[in-house]
């Protein structure tokens, strides 16, 4: 029998180790377990909460599993039409340039329906921040082929595998508007360990002070996972994330700020 | 500050009253008859004066997009297009109403459908009058006849959005647009500072979090919202009609025309009375709300309507609906980028009226 004074010590404030993100709202996540996008939309929170950005910040969430962002997060958000959020966000940080603005879209928003959005705002250097959550899949409409399906990856509409030569090859979007003048800081990160989540967070902030500067766009990649489309417990879906996702999408930075 | 007379474009003017109204932004892609809406706004770069914000988009898509993020800022925003690219905005329009943004949406009209014609056409009535995009939705629409309608609708279009929380639309045409008249502009006004209640524009801790969404999963709340609706096109419907009346107090006949085909149809009026015809012209200033009442009283004392508009046959079923038949009722319009000669209107009034 453990002894009953060892819990009382955990429950000491000196002892706290985790508490609720102070910005993410009381609401119950509708996500999935195991879904990245309850680990994303926290450190995103803790980060905005750490700079004191609160009552700064404006929110754009476009058509996704992402879309009830604003449930959880407790700042200003829009929510936007599929694909369009980077076209939302321009305007909004245009007439609102002290504000942080920020989008946060999902693959077959970010690079398959608002690809010319998403391209010309890089192109432009609007001064946001966009994260894009890349899980290969579309997951609030079933599990569908997303631009980023990786090859012979099986979903709802490749139910034999995603041929290539039918059906196009996994679009980089991220290695693409790192080729435009207007990014400034392009990454790609996860947040399938803590040592990834600590990665992201970081860069993250990175983007928030990029924007500050008014250095033009960040553009974040978080390769994450979807246990409910791939048809997976979580754990087994952060294996096959290592093993399958990261060969075609690489961790890491893949545009650095030269100074 | 006195009123400045001009000798401008009427897509000039709209965008010159733009600046001079205080609006916030301006977000556009060029498309003929229009384009040089988006140009004179690049020309006179308003942000060095004013502080308005003008962008080329890189599709209507994104422009009306951009409308909406800066909507949902609770400023002044706007967009302009013609057919082909206000068709490309819909997407939009409908999460801008859904979401109850106040905003500017012009349209100079070109006819279709397709990719059509660059001239003039009035074959967008049912688009923007009846929603246009997907769902229960109106836009306020306002018909301009004059290059000086097309400045001093700007300033009455925010005033109805921000009214009402509703996107409003002026419906000009490519001949109103294209076309060079003296114009009477308002001076300067400041750009408001006023930040509704309802905008995103950052949290403070006095507040809850401001949500702009059009988005509801439990469809006994959807349907609450879509009653409010409801409820605020009936105060608009209640509130908000506009007409101009032209020689109705003796008429016999009554033709029923907005934009170009009022300004034709008013000359159509004074042949027909020297030809002994007497005939009134009711112009419909705004499409929606649409003057039933008005019309509908008219037909008491009238022997027949012609609707006039430059389209297949729009118009006339709102037309028909206030006559509620009363009285015949026949439409009469050029299509395909023609405009219709104030004579041509006349010989259909007679073939359809005064035949024997």
């Amino acid at each position: 029998m453990a002894e009953v004074t060892g819990n009382k010590e955990i429950i000491k404030p000196e002892n706290l180790v985790y508490t609720r993100t102070k910005l993410m709202t009381e609401n119950v996540l509708h996500y999935c377990p195991g879904c990245g996008h309850s680990t994303t939309h926290r450190i995103l929170a803790e980060v905005i909460d750490e700079e004191g950005l609160q009552s700064e910040t404006i929110g754009v969430c476009p058509v996704g599993c992402s879309v009830f962002l604003y449930n959880y997060i407790d700042v200003d958000v829009q929510e936007a039409a599929h694909g369009r959020a980077p076209a939302v966000a321009t305007a909004v940080k245009r007439l609102m340039p002290d504000k942080f603005v920020f989008t946060y879209q999902g693959d077959g928003d970010l690079a398959a329906i608002g690809t010319a959005e998403t391209i010309h705002s890089c192109n432009r250097g609007e001064n946001i921040l966009i994260i894009f959550i890349n899980n290969a899949i579309y997951g609030m409409t079933g599990g569908q082929m997303a631009p980023t399906t990786l090859e012979g990856m099986k979903t709802a509409t490749c139910p034999y595998g995603r041929d290539v030569k039918l059906m196009g090859y996994p679009l980089k979007m991220t290695d693409i508007v790192a080729t435009l003048p207007g990014t400034y800081y392009v990454t790609r990160q996860s947040v399938h360990t803590p040592a990834n989540v600590r990665k992201t967070k970081k860069a993250i902030k990175k983007a928030v002070e990029y924007q500050k500067q008014n250095k033009g766009t960040c553009f974040i990649e978080v390769v994450s996972n979807c246990p409910s489309g791939w048809k997976m417990t979580p754990v087994q879906a952060n294996k096959w994330l290592e093993e399958n996702m990261f060969p075609k999408y690489p961790l890491g930075d893949i545009k650095v700020p030269v100074e | 500050m006195e009123k400045e007379l001009k000798l401008m474009k009427g897509n000039e003017a709209l965008a010159e009253a733009a600046i001079r109204a205080g609006a916030d932004g301006y977000f556009g892609y060029p498309i003929t008859p229009q384009s040089e809406i988006l140009e004179y706004l690049m020309e006179a770069n308003p942000a060095e004066t004013t502080g308005m914000v003008v962008l080329q988009a890189e599709s209507e898509l994104a422009a009306i997009n951009m409308v909406y993020g800066g909507a949902a800022c609770g400023k002044r925003v706007m967009t302009s297009s013609s057919s082909p690219g206000i068709s490309l905005k819909q997407e939009g329009i409908t999460y801008i109403a859904g979401a109850e943004l106040p905003c500017l949406i012009v349209n100079v009209v070109r006819g279709g459908p397709g990719l059509g014609t660059i001239q003039p056409a009035q074959s967008d009535y049912f688009q923007a009058t009846k929603g246009g995009g997907h769902g229960d939705y109106h836009l306020i629409v306002l018909a301009p006849a004059s290059v000086q309608e097309m400045a001093d609708f700007v300033e009455l279009s925010f005033e109805l959005a921000f009214k009402y929380r509703n996107p409003v639309m002026i419906l000009s045409d490519g001949a109103i647009g294209q076309m060079m008249e003296k114009v009477w502009l308002s001076p300067q006004k400041e750009r408001s500072k006023v930040v509704p209640e309802w905008a995103t524009v950052g949290k403070p801790p006095t507040r809850k979090h401001n949500i702009i969404t059009s988005l509801e999963l439990d469809p006994n709340v959807q349907e609450v919202f879509n009653e409010k609706l409801v409820k605020k096109y009936n105060t608009i419907r209640e509130n908000e009609v506009r007409y101009e009346e032209f020689q109705c107090d003796d008429a016999e006949y009554l033709f029923v025309a907005y934009g170009t085909s009022a300004r034709v149809c008013q000359k159509s009026v004074q042949l027909a009375r020297q030809q002994g015809i007497k005939v009134g012209l009711l112009r419909p200033i705004t499409l929606f709300p649409f003057p039933y009442e008005k019309i509908g009283a008219l037909a008491d004392r009238v022997k027949g309507v012609l609707s006039v508009e430059m389209s297949a046959g729009q118009m006339v079923e709102d037309v028909l609906l206030s006559v509620n038949g009363k009285v015949p009722v026949f439409h009469f319009g050029r299509m395909g980028g023609i405009v219709t000669t104030p004579e041509e209107v006349i010989e259909y009034l007679k073939l359809k009226f005064l035949k024997d």
